[in-house]
């Protein structure tokens, strides 16, 4: 029992104040997460103390003094990065060695691409799924034609003419694409009640996760023609090609089971309660789910694997890196290293970060009330 | 097999003598743990029988064995002249003509109200997608939420859901609905309005099987209420007879255990 009185009505309405001025704005932004402590004060300076002494000098030697125009290592008069050289060295950097009066095949070749992809990522455009199949199909025999040529009074350029960016695209694009449905069949496979289905999948993707990627491309270049009958030979972009995508998708593969181990199993079972088959199931209801579900790790694959293509220089094509590696050796051009590394660090940085970018506002596109 | 007229005052319910389901000597074992004991059963066309028994007693088994999403291995199951054994034809047709709706409503979240209940009747039996959508919209009025259709699982209240599950087993119009505990995931005010949908149903003829703690339901509509416990079916009778005249002590025990909450 309380003595107190404990009976409390209101019918004022309190009003609605501003909160106080150091708690929001800019101010509040500040004192919260740069100098809320004074571990975290010093921590503040220390970093803008750090960034003084680098950033500065970093936009100083590559832009402020930098030579941007010229035709030879004379040309590199100031002290800050020599532009003059990738300049010069352009076209080898993105096109290989392929020949100069076919370039605009490449050219072609790309528009074409770039034309194709881009209504899908437009809402309204009708007709996606037949796109998709004619970007999946038929174009990448269009694209072969377009740039190795030998029919349609194009002239043959051999694949190891090919090089720089475009032979970086290339192969990056066909390992993306050929490794992702390669990945899923592998991921169902291993989840199968089939023993015989179950243990060759398990199989291959130990094996293929278990070598370096360097060693699968050495042993297509080199071992793969001891055991070919004599004469024959399989083209050397085509051996790269398969080998970096049987490897790609058994790390695919295990990213997409993690995905299909996610799903409840209510999922499967209302969908085999309506009468769903397996396929149909795995088509309409799981594999949507959890496909979505890991698109952060299937992109860090395709990053991954964008950057793994420049290890193709162990078997003799030079993509990007190989290009620009091999523009450094040039004894016209001595001391270009930082720049040229500089270059294809930046190209690749671009590229990844915009597969990194893609991928979030994939994520933001299909959140479409996924979480219960 | 109809109740006595002044009992409630609803439509007669009358029994086909047609048997659509039929286990006889169903056994099922977990590894080495008997969990269905010589389960015989007989259900007629237009039935509604409501399972109960304690947590653990095999209700839900029973009835998952029914579509095949559990394998029992002795005994055998018939449902409308086919028999459920692991010939995948069998079971396929079987599991057209059962529709079951889940304790946790089993909704496709990536897909909108009216996509889920489209997809079976499109992909299964091959139904064109403007006649899909007309029949799905039928049956989103009857269970009283048309204006859901385009949205998503997740953006409907558990009553909401659990209706659209109904909904969706609905439109591969069934010959026998299988209810595993469907309200029980239920706040108690969206209880209600399942089992108003699932009341309308039995009103209309549909063949049920419901494992359901509702008492009330039971009372309002089944023909038949069967007790089990420990795998095994201990009593079966009509409803009337059923809560007022237990015969086993096991029934008693747990009538008194469920009906002292109200």
């Amino acid at each position: 029992m309380t003595h107190k009185n404990i009976a409390f009505f209101t019918t004022e309405q309190l009003p609605s104040l501003a909160p106080p001025s150091n708690t929001v704005g800019a101010t509040a932004w500040i004192r919260q997460n740069l100098f809320s402590s004074p571990i975290n004060s010093i921590f503040t300076l220390l970093g803008l103390y750090v960034v003084y002494l680098t950033i500065p000098p970093l936009l100083n030697w590559a832009f402020f003094s930098s030579d941007w125009s010229g035709t030879s290592r004379a040309d590199c008069t100031t002290g800050g990065a020599c532009w003059v050289f990738v300049q010069v060295r352009l076209q080898q950097f993105i096109y290989g060695f392929y020949p100069s009066t076919d370039i605009w095949r490449v050219n072609l070749g790309f528009l074409m691409l770039v034309a194709l992809m881009a209504p899908l990522f437009i809402e309204k455009t009708p007709r996606k799924g037949l796109l998709a199949a004619f970007l999946l199909f038929v174009y990448p025999v269009i694209a072969f034609i377009l740039f190795s040529g030998g029919s349609f009074g194009l002239s043959v350029v051999t694949t190891d003419q090919w090089g720089g960016l475009m032979l970086t695209l290339v192969i990056a694009s066909v390992g993306i694409v050929a490794s992702l449905p390669l990945g899923v069949l592998l991921a169902l496979g291993r989840r199968s009640d089939m023993p015989i289905v179950k243990s060759s999948c398990v199989v291959f993707i130990e094996i293929w996760r278990g070598v370096p990627l360097i060693t699968v491309l050495f042993m297509s270049s080199v071992m793969l023609p001891l055991f070919l009958p004599e004469g024959v030979t399989f083209d050397k972009l085509l051996r790269a090609l398969i080998g970096i995508t049987l490897f790609q998708s058994a790390y695919m593969a295990e990213v997409i089971r993690g995905g299909l181990q996610a799903i409840p199993k209510g999922q499967y079972e209302a969908a085999q309660a309506l009468g769903l088959g397996y396929w149909k199931t795995m088509g309409l209801i799981i594999l949507p789910q959890a496909l979505k579900m890991v698109i952060p790790g299937i992109v860090n694959t395709f990053i991954a694997l964008f950057k793994d293509t420049t290890l193709v220089i162990i078997i003799g094509l030079f993509d990007l890196l190989g290009a620009v590696e091999n523009a450094i050796k040039d004894p016209a051009w001595l001391g270009m290293a930082i720049e040229g590394y500089v270059f294809a660090a930046a190209v690749f940085w671009v590229f990844c970060f915009g597969m990194s970018r893609y991928s979030i506002s994939l994520e933001n596109k299909l959140h479409t009330g996924h979480k219960r | 097999m109809s109740e006595p007229q002044e009992q409630t005052a609803k439509k007669d319910l009358s029994v086909s003598e047609e048997v659509v389901i039929e286990i006889k000597n169903m056994n099922k074992w977990y590894g080495a743990f008997h969990v269905l004991k010589d389960i015989n059963l007989e259900v007629y066309r237009g039935e509604r029988i409501v399972i109960c028994g304690p947590s653990g007693s095999g209700k839900s088994t029973v009835i998952r064995c029914l579509n095949r999403l559990e394998e029992h291995q002795k005994g055998q199951i018939i449902v409308n002249g086919n028999e459920l054994t692991s010939d995948l034809k069998h079971i396929e047709t079987i599991r057209r003509e059962i529709g079951m709706v889940f304790q946790h409503f089993n909704l496709f979240p990536h897909l909108t109200i009216l996509e889920n209940l489209v997809l079976a009747p499109i992909w299964v039996r091959k139904t064109p997608r403007k006649e899909a959508e007309a029949l799905a919209m039928q049956y989103l009025e009857r269970v009283k939420i048309p204006e859901q259709a385009k949205k998503y699982p997740g953006q409907l209240s558990g009553g909401q859901q659990q209706r659209v599950a109904i909904a969706r087993s609905l439109c591969m119009n069934p010959q026998v609905m299988l209810f595993d505990e469907p309200t029980s995931a239920l706040d108690p005010e969206m209880i209600k309005e399942v089992l108003d949908v699932m009341i309308e149903l039995a009103e209309e003829g549909m063949t049920m099987i419901c494992v359901t703690h509702e008492m009330g339901f039971a009372k309002k509509v089944a023909n038949r209420v069967i007790f089990m416990d420990a795998g095994q079916i201990i009593e079966q009778n009509e409803p009337n007879e059923f809560f007022n005249n237990p015969q086993s002590d096991r029934t008693k025990l747990f009538l008194s255990q469920i009906l002292s909450g109200h």
